[in-house]
């Protein structure tokens, strides 16, 4: 139970590896993440599922190295098994039947976006994905996306590759080009997210983002998850992790993301464990 | 004959531990305990065994640890009770075996809870005795989760001879038990032998497990299960619907709780999960978890730590003994006092509680005088964490995901009161799932309802629900 199997450095600081679970295989939804421990002192931590296989019993997740939970799961080699895994959590994307999806993953985001689009493929519907990083360097799971995507545009900040630019400015670009789209699917940083929803709004086109806040439990018990939507207070683990995008009151989220930052840096620095960079 | 004065706990001195995590109460010495017992009167229709939500033969083990057959007194306790340790000191004794103790008018009830205590933790020190692993009947049933109800049922099933799996959400069984009660009323090594004891049994426990996501109730049945006991506890934690609850330093009781004792967070950077160390921190609420979250704060290293309640002193819901704890270690109490508004300063932290004065009017449905606003009192407390201990609704996964398995509208799980039996068949459920916020014991006593009722269901003939 939970071997990693397979690992891979996608950039310099994201790592993919596929872990054997068969109960999270079996039932893991497009749209569910899983809470994982590295160690017995260990946090907590969601991670989103980026992809799963119901016949060989395993999950994919992509992670980048940020804190000292993601660092310390970073140095699991294959061969290697991961404390605790629970899941799939969260409840499962509502993914339409047909018409065309815009699918837009930023940094990291693009994992998370990967079954959507995988299973939209499937279903029929017409997928449009804009995939962007920083620079060219940092894009990831570039070929998976385009084996289930009908267009595939690809943008850096700096220009390296593709359109330079914000996936939001290329979304931008698409819709005023006569793009004909039934909703957006947006998954990456709250910077990112929130662009696309300001980008979509005037247009009224819906969008759905995936919230990726502190977690403790991840089952439904503590609260810490808490999000503001459409002015209620949801828990992002099991009202969750979709919603509304236009609803999201972005500014909250932004600021509770941040709640820990100095003590993220202070464990980093006390576990002497090489990260941080 | 005069009557002799009850035994007192041994303490740890307040100020000094409102700055630790060990154990308040440090536990009778053998002495003491002997001193205790011999106090019982060994009344012929003993009551306290009536008050006892699990039926403790209390006058039986008492009587032993009097004639110090220390091992015979544990091993009547575990008759009735998988978890004598957690009981002796968690339990609201002064309302259930105490309350009906003989010894009551005369104010100096026998310390029942103090030498359950003894008796258990006596055990801890000179070895358990490994209990007989009882032969199986071949009748498999599970439990979801691993808290006070379910790993009570469990025990008691599994000395009936079921091959019992309890599914645990967190990657610790315990429940309660191990996130929220913080190490200083229950020290965790206790819990943890209480679990093993309920695994000498015979209990499987599954850690990691949600049921209703990772596998559902229906996937049990498939799996050969005959019953399922659901225990899956608290759930959601409740606000209080005010401005700026969202705010960065705003925590709900059960967060604050699981953040320090599952997750060790007092014990950070050693251990990776932190928690914000407040200089003044409020709590809002006055039941157990209130006390537990107020006293955390101070041995976090809080230089103001308070409890706002909206009604009186005496409507607190905290057992007394909790709140004279409180009160010694130097927690300040504003009671008739109601959050309206949490303030937040420019970079979303919590700088303050506005809060209106109440006053006591008519009573309400509860009984009790319903508390109402002053007009014009509102007033600002300084503070940098705020606490919302007000209560949880049970986890919605468990009735979202099992057909026929019908909750009440507030979420609780519908069980017949006697039988812990539920709307589905084969399935019954108890504890905080069912009752919302209650207490261990109570959980404890639904387990042990519900292990009888299953027992007497699988072993008929299985055909009225």
């Amino acid at each position: 139970m939970n071997e990693i199997l397979v690992k891979k450095n996608l950039t310099p600081v994201t790592k993919l590896i596929v872990v054997k679970n068969p109960f999270v295989a079996a039932k893991a939804e497009p749209g569910q993440f899983v809470i994982l421990r590295v160690r017995e002192n260990g946090e907590r931590i969601p991670l989103t599922i980026a992809d799963f296989d119901r016949e060989k019993d395993t999950v994919t997740l992509v992670f980048q190295e940020v804190g000292l939970s993601t660092i310390l799961l970073g140095k699991l080699e294959v061969g290697d098994r991961i404390l605790n895994l629970v899941g799939p959590l969260g409840v499962p994307a509502e993914l339409p039947d047909s018409g065309t999806v815009v699918a837009v993953g930023g940094g990291v985001g693009v994992a998370p976006i990967l079954p959507k689009c995988k299973e939209l493929y499937r279903r029929g519907v017409k997928v449009i994905s804009i995939i962007g990083a920083r620079s060219k360097d940092l894009i990831i799971l570039e070929d998976e996306m385009r084996a289930c995507s009908h267009e595939l545009h690809i943008c850096t900040d700096d220009g390296s590759r593709g359109f330079k630019g914000f996936v939001s400015d290329k979304l931008k670009e698409l819709i005023d080009g006569g793009l004909k789209c039934d909703e957006v699917v947006a998954v990456g940083p709250i910077p990112m997210m929130r662009a696309t929803c300001e980008t979509t709004r005037p247009y009224g086109l819906k969008t759905w983002v995936s919230m990726n806040p502190i977690m403790v439990d991840g089952t439904g018990m503590c609260g810490a998850c808490r999000i503001t939507v459409g002015g209620k207070t949801k828990f992002v683990c099991v009202d969750g992790p979709m919603f509304d995008g236009h609803e999201v009151d972005w500014a909250e989220a932004w600021l509770r993301a941040g709640m820990y930052r100095d003590e993220e840096k202070v464990a980093v620095e006390s576990c002497q464990c090489g990260g941080g960079k | 004959m005069a009557v002799k004065q009850r035994t007192p706990m041994p303490m740890q001195d307040p100020a000094e531990r409102a700055r630790n995590f060990s154990q308040v109460a440090m536990g009778y010495t053998e002495e003491m305990a002997l001193a205790e017992a011999a106090r019982c009167l060994q009344c012929r229709n003993p009551q306290c065994v009536v008050g006892c939500p699990v039926s403790v033969q209390i006058p039986r083990f008492i009587g032993l640890i009097k004639d110090k057959k220390y091992r015979e007194a544990i091993d009547v306790i575990k008759e009735t009770n998988s978890l004598p340790a957690v009981c002796g000191r968690v339990c609201p004794q002064e309302s259930q075996c105490e309350s009906k103790c003989v010894l009551l008018r005369t104010g100096q009830p026998i310390a029942i809870g103090r030498l359950e205590r003894f008796a258990a933790d006596w055990e801890a020190k000179n070895g358990a005795a490994t209990p007989e692993k009882p032969a199986s009947n071949g009748k498999k049933v599970a439990v979801v989760g691993a808290g006070p109800s379910g790993l009570t049922a469990a025990g008691d099933l599994a000395k009936l001879g079921y091959e019992v799996t309890i599914y645990e959400s967190l990657h610790e069984p315990g429940g309660v038990l191990i996130y929220g009660i913080p190490e200083f009323r229950l020290p965790k090594e206790v819990v943890r032998r209480e679990v093993e004891y309920v695994k000498a049994l015979g209990v499987k426990i599954e850690t990691d497990v949600v049921v209703g996501r990772t596998i559902t109730i229906e996937d049990l049945f498939d799996d050969g299960f005959e019953a399922v006991y659901v225990a899956s506890g608290a759930g959601l934690p409740m606000f209080m619907r005010i401005p700026g609850e969202n705010l960065n330093g705003v925590y709900s009781a059960n967060e604050w709780l699981t953040r320090i004792n599952l997750m060790k967070a007092y014990l950070f950077p050693e251990w990776d999960t932190p928690v914000k160390r407040g200089k003044r921190v409020v709590v809002v609420g006055a039941g157990n978890v209130a006390m537990d979250a107020v006293r955390c704060a101070l041995r976090l290293g809080a230089e103001e730590a308070s409890i706002v309640y909206r009604r009186s002193r005496a409507e607190m819901p905290a057992r007394a003994e909790e709140v004279e704890n409180a009160e010694e270690e130097g927690v300040k109490f504003h009671f008739l006092t109601n959050p309206v508004e949490v303030i937040g300063d420019e970079k979303g932290w919590v700088k303050g509680l506005k809060c209106v004065k109440m006053e006591l009017g008519e009573p309400d449905q509860s009984g009790r005088r319903r508390p109402v606003p002053i007009a014009g009192s509102e007033f600002v407390m300084d503070c940098d964490i705020v606490i919302m201990a007000l209560g949880t609704s049970p986890n919605p996964i468990i009735s979202q995901t099992t057909p026929g398995l019908n909750a009440h509208s507030w979420g609780g799980l519908i069980a017949d009161e006697k039988t812990g039996r539920t709307t589905r068949e084969r399935v019954w459920a108890g504890g905080d799932a069912v009752t919302g916020s209650a207490t261990v014991i109570l959980a404890m006593g639904a387990g042990k309802a519900a292990a009888k009722d299953i027992h007497e269901f699988l072993s008929g003939p299985q055909d009225k629900w």
